[in-house]
């Protein structure tokens, strides 16, 4: 039961926050509430018991991106002056879309994970994970990206993908042949 | 329930089971227990720093032929620290004219909450720590990460163009300095198999610094890095930028920033001494439980634990006392350009080696291995770094290597390397390359 009154909590956190971030006229301002809903996405997985998933999102979204975005924003000229609208008339396409998508998702959960019939509650109590899986999860995770019958190939890409990127915008920075460094 | 027992639950650090013991178990009690728990570690974290910058300009004045704190509270000014406190608990709080009103104010608690939350994964003595979480390494960079943010928040919400600065080079430094401490602490956790700070701790029959002095020193230099502290002050230097993102902030406000410092250096030192030496394992009698049923062998865990922590801190105002501050460029050349290649380095050694020494071995045997392939990279690294620096100081006095064209990033290595004589010191002090930063 405590989980799930967590989880409405941390639902209302993530969805106050999302409309946070497209109403919000200053995008500063924006830019943080986004934060607000990484936090608490990552909250949603440590209650899922997933810890090290939460702590990625804590480091990759908080600790990289948004700065990132932050970044962005401040080296933008005149875009903190933003006197538009934050509204535009695609709400109706936007409403359809969103329904689509919603409708995939809970079929697709609902064919993964069917309520059994003895717990068919909302607020049964919520599945318990064998604590020996939870205790050695990462070295789990780490064994499943490198064997051959798991995920090493995908893996793999994802890491060459990256490593694309890298050499790219290294490229991109580098001074031309001849031009003086003006910095 | 009596007095006795509580003094010894007390002493032998075992509050927990006393409750547990005359409260009955049950979530109530457990929630209860984590509450007081909490709260004892939060008020020890807050109230040790009146005594660490009391420490800290004790022993930077000692270094410097002065005398420091000497008036307030006895011959040995023990109570400066706390008249201060009580003066910044006075201030009036002003809000700039033209900040940002929520980011301004919510910045400084951040900064010390984000600088509390690492201490829940330290290992004060066995079975005293606040979560032993099997990710707790992870738990502290994550945190860390983010808490980069909140400088962010405070330089940009102060509405001053210095605190833009200086959260702009805040940012910079911490982020870039983040890769190689994350590579350095893949080494320890290489060595003990797990991520629990816990489990490092029990890992080391020897402590890991014989293992990996590299990882250590790698590890250390980002941690100044990261805490901001001398030489890697230039977040706050106060002749350029005059106090950088916390300028604009006065009262208990600045006094938050400077809190979070000061907890954030202690726990550095906390982790150092957990992850390399050897937590609180002190020959086997922090294990040692008396014949009624007390485990007094804590309380010489969390004495031996304090002992190493505080050693550590010293070096850290040790340092302060003595080097000078570096330049941005050098900074961060100093980061990509030879601590991040030296770590990748380290890692990838380190994992050969350990993969390729069979199980069981002796760990004195295995210490060796690992201690003679450290020194090897160590060794190759000053060579080269030596090496180097002799091109360029022979190309740029037109000795025999005049005809090759210096490289645009070639001198920045010189920092890392010992200088061999004054002339080479002078030379590398003088390295007159352009800035290609654009942070400055």
């Amino acid at each position: 039961m405590s989980q799930q009154i967590i989880f409405f909590i941390l639902a209302a956190v993530i969805l106050t926050s999302a409309i946070a971030v497209v109403t919000l006229r200053n995008l500063f301002h924006a830019a943080l509430a986004l934060m607000v809903s990484f936090l608490g996405v990552a909250g949603i997985y440590i209650l899922l018991e997933a810890a090290f998933l939460g702590m990625a999102q804590l480091l990759v979204y908080i600790g990289a991106i948004s700065i990132l975005i932050i970044f962005a924003i401040m080296m933008t000229r005149r875009l903190m002056q933003t006197s538009e609208s934050p509204f535009n008339a695609q709400a109706i396409a936007a409403l359809i879309g969103s329904l689509i998508v919603l409708v995939i998702m809970a079929v697709v959960v609902a064919r993964l994970y069917p309520l059994t019939p003895s717990t068919d509650s909302m607020f049964a109590s919520a599945t318990t994970v064998d604590p020996v899986i939870l205790e050695s999860s990462v070295a789990r995770m780490g064994r499943a990206f490198v064997s051959a019958d798991a995920y090493v190939l995908p893996f793999e890409i994802a890491s060459v993908l990256l490593l694309a990127a890298l050499v790219g915008s290294i490229i991109i920075a580098w001074p031309r042949s001849g031009e003086e460094d003006n910095l | 329930m009596n007095i006795i027992d509580l003094i010894k639950s007390i002493i032998s650090l075992d509050l927990g089971n006393f409750i547990r013991r005359n409260f009955g178990t049950g979530p109530g009690t457990e929630l209860l227990i984590d509450l007081g728990g909490v709260l004892i570690l939060a008020t020890f974290c807050l109230l040790i720093v009146i005594f660490l910058i009391w420490l800290e300009r004790k022993v930077i004045a000692r270094i410097q032929d002065r005398i420091g704190p000497n008036r307030v509270g006895g011959r040995y000014g023990l109570l400066q620290t706390v008249a201060d406190v009580m003066k910044l608990l006075t201030k009036e709080v002003i809000n700039p004219a033209g900040a940002d009103w929520i980011t301004y104010n919510l910045a400084p608690i951040l900064v010390v909450i984000a600088a509390l939350l690492t201490w829940a994964v330290i290992p004060f003595a066995p079975f005293v720590i606040g979560v032993d979480l099997n990710i707790g390494v992870f738990y502290f960079l994550a945190i860390s990460s983010a808490s980069v943010m909140v400088l962010l928040l405070a330089g940009w919400g102060s509405n001053n163009k210095y605190a833009l600065l200086g959260a702009f080079r805040a940012v910079a430094q911490m982020v870039s300095y983040e890769v190689p401490m994350i590579l350095a602490l893949l080494v320890p956790i290489i060595l003990a198999r797990t991520m629990s700070t816990g489990g490092i701790v029990e890992a080391q029959t020897i402590p890991f610094l014989l293992f990996a002095p590299l990882s250590a020193l790698i590890f250390y230099i980002s941690s100044l890095a990261e805490t901001g502290r001398t030489p890697f002050d230039l977040l706050e230097a106060e002749s350029e930028i005059v106090a950088g993102f916390h300028i604009e902030y006065g009262g208990m406000k600045f006094g938050m920033f400077f809190l979070a410092e000061f907890v954030g250096t202690l726990f550095m030192s906390a982790l150092f001494a957990t992850l390399y030496l050897g937590g609180y394992r002190f020959f086997g009698l922090e294990n040692w439980v008396s014949a009624d049923g007390y485990p007094y062998g804590r309380l010489i865990g969390l004495i031996v634990f304090f002992v190493k922590m505080f050693a550590v801190y010293f070096v850290y105002i040790w340092i302060r006392g003595t080097l000078p501050r570096v330049r941005v460029d050098q900074i961060l050349n100093y980061n990509w350009k030879f601590l991040v290649p030296l770590s990748l380095v380290l890692v990838f050694v380190v994992a050969i080696v350990d993969k390729l020494i069979p199980n069981g071995t002796n760990q004195v045997v295995r210490m060796s291995i690992h201690l003679g392939a450290n020194l090897l990279i160590g060794l190759a690294a000053i060579e080269l770094l030596r090496r180097r620096g002799r091109e360029n100081r022979l190309a740029a006095s037109g000795g025999p290597g005049a005809g090759r064209p210096a490289s645009p990033d070639s001198g920045h290595g010189h920092e890392a390397a010992p200088a061999h004589d004054e002339h080479d010191l002078g030379e590398a002090l003088g390295a007159r390359e352009p800035i290609t930063v654009p942070i400055h």
